[in-house]
C-alpha cells in the first residue's frame, strides 16, 4: 500500500517536471502496444511509431527518468489495465443492447395505420423482424376547416402521417420517397431511432428520389417522427409528423379500441375561419401565436360523423402525440379519468389521471374504460385552444346507461333565492 | 422667344429619343431570351457563415442571363449535341427523369412549355449547355448576390419573404409558367425565385474560406435546429430552403422544378 502511494507520489512529482517527456513516452508506448487498435484513433490519420532506439533516446533525455523507470512501468501497466477494463465495459455497453435484443429472423412490410386509427399489432411476434416501412412525401392542398384550404406537406397524403407499429428489437428499414411534384426536399427524423438526426441526415431526399436507411428499435415506447429539413418549424407546421409505436417484446396488453391522434398548430396569414387558400405565416409562427390548434390536421377531424365510436365496457387506448411546433399540450378527456397513462410514452405508468402534459415533440399512451354512454370530448385543456382554435375531438360511447355511476339529471325545479335578512 | 421654343423643342426631342431607345431595348429584350445583363461588382454577407465571423463576400462584376434557359433553347443544344438526347445520355450524367417532360429526344411536344425554363436536367447537362453557349454556370455566391437584389415589380403589400414562402409552400404546377412571368429585380434579372430552383456551379459547397471544421459539418447540419446556428438571418426561411435544397442534390439528379441560367465573366460593363 505504502509502496504504491509513494510510487504515485514520485510519478506525480515527475509528472509536472517532465510532463512533456513522460506523456510523449507513454503515448508512444501505447501506440506500439496497440498499433492495430489505435491506428484509427490517430487524429491526423497518420501513424507515428518510434523505434526502440528512439524511445530510448526519449527516455534518456532525462537521467531522472531512469530512476523512476520501474514506477513508470507500473503506471503504464495500471493505465493499460484500466483501459482494457473500461474498453471492455464500453464494448459491453455498445453491444449489450443488440445481444439482448436477439437476432433478426424475418422480414415483413409494415401495415401502416391511417389516422385516426392505430394499425393492428402483429400477433405472431416471437423474435425481432426486419420491418419495411414505405413512406412517400406528397405536397397537396387539403381542407383545414370548412371553406379553408391549406397546402399541406404530408407523409403518405394524410396529416398526421401513417402510424407505424413495430416491436422492440426490430430493424426498421425506411423506404423514404419524395414525390417528383414536390417543391421541396424532405427527410424524416424518428425519435425512436438512435443515430444522427434520427435518420434525418440519411433520409434527406430531393423531389423524385427515394432514400433507404434503417435503424434498430432499441427502446420501447411511443415516439414522434417528423420532417427535419430546414426550416424545420415550417415543415412541421405544414403537416409533416406522425407516431411510431415500439411495443415491448411481449406487446401491449390487449384493449378493444385503439385511436391515433396528433395535436399541432397551424399558422396562417388569415384569422381562424378566414375562407380560401391560406398560406403559412412566419411572423405568427415566431411569435408562437397560432390561429389553429388542431387534432389530426383539421378542425373537426374528430367531430360529429368523424367522432370515435366505442361501446360501454370497451377498454380504449389513445395514442396521443404533440407535434407542436411550439405549444405544449394538456391532454384531457372531458368526463373520463385515465386508468393508465404511460408518462411521456415511456415505461413509467401513472394511474387515475385527469389531465396529462404532452411536451412538444412528445407523445403519451392513455387508457380508460367506457362506463357511461354519451359524448366525451377530447381537448387540450388550455381551453381557448379547444373552443376557439380547433383542439377538440369527440368519442361517442353507446350502450346501456349506468345509473349507479352517473345519474344524469334527476330533477329540474325552480329556484328562488331567499331574500337577505335585514 | 424663338430661342426658348428652340430649346424646348430640342429638349422634347431628346426626351423622345430617350424614350424610343428605351422602348427598342425593351423590345429587343422580349425577343431575345438569351440576353444577359451586367451585374456590377459589390459585396454581401452570405447567408451561412463561419461561427463568430461576419465575413463579407466580394463579387467581381459579371454577366448573368436575364432569364433561366428555356426548353426551346435547350432543344437547340440537344440538336447540336445529340449525345445529350434523352435516349443517349449516360445514367452517370443524368438520372432517369432527364428531360421527361419532352415528347421525344428532339421534340418538346407541348408548345405551352417552349418558353418555360427547362427542368429535369442534371448539373452535368447544365454545365455542358453553358459551355456550348460560350458561358458558364454562376457560382453559388454570384447567384446569392443577385438573389439579394430587391424586387422592383412586386405589389407593395407583399413582402419578399411572404412571396417566397407562398411559392415554396405550393407543389410544382404540372406546366411550369414561362420565363419572365414572376418578378424582376433591381439588377434587371427575372425569376430569381418563384419559378424554378436553379443549379449553380458549386451547388454542394456551402462557404468557402470558412473554418474547415464547420465547413465539413455545415452542409449536413442543415437539418434540424443545428442548421440555424451559423446563419445570418434566422428568419430568412427562403434562404434555409435554398441551401437545404442544394444540400439534397447530386450532380446527376434531374428534378421537375430545377433549371438553370448561365453567367459569363464580364468583358466590360
Amino acid at each position: 500500500m505504502r509502496i504504491s502511494i509513494s510510487l504515485i507520489k514520485i510519478y506525480w512529482s515527475f509528472h509536472f517536471r517532465y510532463e512533456k517527456y513522460i506523456i510523449h513516452y507513454l503515448k508512444n508506448m501505447i501506440k506500439i502496444m496497440f498499433c492495430p487498435l489505435i491506428a484509427h484513433l490517430n487524429l491526423h490519420g497518420t501513424m507515428v511509431i518510434l523505434s526502440w532506439k528512439q524511445l530510448q533516446i526519449v527516455t534518456l533525455k532525462t537521467s531522472a527518468m531512469k530512476k523512476i523507470k520501474t514506477s513508470l512501468w507500473v503506471a503504464i501497466a495500471l493505465i493499460i489495465l484500466g483501459a482494457t477494463i473500461s474498453c471492455g465495459s464500453k464494448k459491453e455497453r455498445l453491444n449489450g443492447d443488440i445481444q439482448s435484443l436477439g437476432k433478426i429472423t424475418g422480414t415483413y412490410t409494415a401495415k401502416l395505420g391511417a389516422p385516426p386509427y392505430a394499425p393492428p399489432s402483429i400477433t405472431q411476434y416471437t423474435s425481432p423482424q426486419k420491418v419495411v416501412v414505405n413512406i412517400e412525401v406528397i405536397e397537396k392542398e387539403m381542407e383545414l376547416a370548412n371553406g379553408v384550404k391549406y397546402t399541406f406537406w404530408t407523409f403518405n397524403g394524410t396529416v398526421p402521417g401513417p402510424m407505424v407499429r413495430v416491436h422492440q428489437g426490430d430493424e426498421v428499414e425506411v423506404h423514404f420517397s419524395n414525390s417528383p411534384n414536390s417543391t421541396m426536399p424532405h427527410n424524416i427524423d424518428f425519435h425512436a431511432a438512435t443515430g444522427p438526426g434520427g435518420g434525418a441526415e440519411a433520409s434527406a431526399t430531393a423531389p423524385g428520389r427515394t432514400s433507404i436507411f434503417s435503424f434498430r428499435a432499441l427502446k420501447p415506447g411511443l415516439f414522434i417522427y417528423h420532417c427535419a429539413m430546414a426550416p424545420v418549424g415550417m415543415h412541421i407546421a405544414n403537416g409533416m409528423y406522425g407516431l411510431i409505436l415500439v411495443e415491448p417484446k411481449e406487446g401491449l396488453p390487449k384493449v378493444d379500441k385503439e385511436f391515433y391522434v396528433v395535436q399541432s398548430e397551424i399558422y396562417t396569414d388569415g384569422k381562424f375561419g378566414d375562407s380560401g387558400l391560406q398560406h403559412f405565416n412566419l411572423e405568427k409562427a415566431l411569435d408562437e401565436k397560432p390561429d389553429y390548434v388542431v387534432f389530426n390536421g383539421r378542425v373537426g377531424s374528430l367531430m360529429g360523423d368523424n367522432a370515435f365510436q366505442a361501446k360501454t365496457g370497451d377498454k380504449v387506448r389513445i395514442f396521443f402525440g404533440n407535434a407542436g411546433p411550439n405549444l405544449t399540450s394538456s391532454f384531457h378527456v372531458i368526463g373520463e379519468i385515465f386508468d393508465k397513462v404511460y408518462l411521456e410514452g415511456g415505461q413509467l405508468i401513472n394511474q387515475d389521471v385527469q389531465t396529462t402534459l404532452v411536451p412538444t415533440g412528445g407523445a403519451v399512451i392513455t387508457e380508460f374504460t367506457c362506463k357511461v354512454p354519451g359524448y366525451y370530448t377530447l381537448v387540450d385543456h388550455a381551453i381557448f385552444r379547444a373552443f376557439n382554435k380547433g383542439a377538440i375531438g369527440q368519442l361517442e360511447i353507446t350502450g346501456e346507461p349506468n345509473k349507479e355511476i352517473y345519474s344524469g339529471k334527476i330533477k329540474d325545479e325552480p329556484f328562488t333565492s331567499k331574500p337577505a335578512l335585514p | 422667344m424663338k430661342r426658348a421654343v428652340m430649346i424646348w423643342m430640342s429638349l422634347f426631342g431628346w426626351l423622345l429619343l430617350f424614350k424610343a431607345s428605351r422602348l427598342s431595348a425593351a423590345l429587343k429584350d422580349s425577343g431575345n431570351l438569351t440576353s444577359m445583363v451586367y451585374i456590377p461588382e459589390g459585396s454581401f454577407t452570405p447567408f451561412i457563415q463561419a461561427v463568430s465571423s461576419s465575413q463579407q463576400v466580394k463579387i467581381k462584376g459579371f454577366m448573368m442571363d436575364k432569364y433561366a434557359v428555356t426548353n426551346k433553347q435547350f432543344l437547340a443544344f440537344v440538336k447540336a449535341n445529340p449525345q445529350w438526347a434523352r435516349s443517349r445520355v449516360p445514367q452517370l450524367l443524368a438520372d432517369e427523369h432527364y428531360l421527361e417532360q419532352w415528347k421525344q429526344d428532339e421534340q418538346i411536344g407541348d408548345p405551352r412549355i417552349e418558353n418555360s425554363p427547362v427542368t429535369n436536367i442534371s448539373w452535368f447537362a447544365a454545365s455542358a449547355y453553358a459551355k456550348w453557349a460560350g458561358k458558364r454556370l454562376p457560382t453559388l455566391q454570384e447567384w446569392e448576390y443577385v438573389m439579394r437584389a430587391p424586387a422592383v415589380n412586386l405589389p407593395k403589400t407583399e413582402t419578399m419573404t411572404a412571396y417566397l414562402l407562398n411559392w415554396y409552400g405550393r407543389p410544382t404546377p404540372r406546366l411550369i409558367p414561362s420565363v419572365g412571368s414572376t418578378y424582376k429585380n433591381k439588377m434587371g434579372v427575372y425569376d430569381m425565385a418563384g419559378l424554378v430552383w436553379e443549379w449553380v456551379y458549386d451547388f454542394n459547397s456551402v462557404v468557402k474560406g470558412s473554418d474547415s471544421r464547420s465547413q465539413g459539418t455545415l452542409q449536413k447540419s442543415l437539418f434540424c435546429a443545428s442548421g440555424s446556428q451559423n446563419v445570418l438571418n434566422k428568419e430568412d426561411y427562403a434562404g434555409f430552403m435554398r441551401f437545404g435544397f442544394r444540400a439534397s442534390l447530386k450532380a446527376r439528379y434531374c428534378i421537375r422544378n430545377l433549371g438553370f441560367r448561365c453567367a459569363m465573366d464580364a468583358k466590360s460593363p
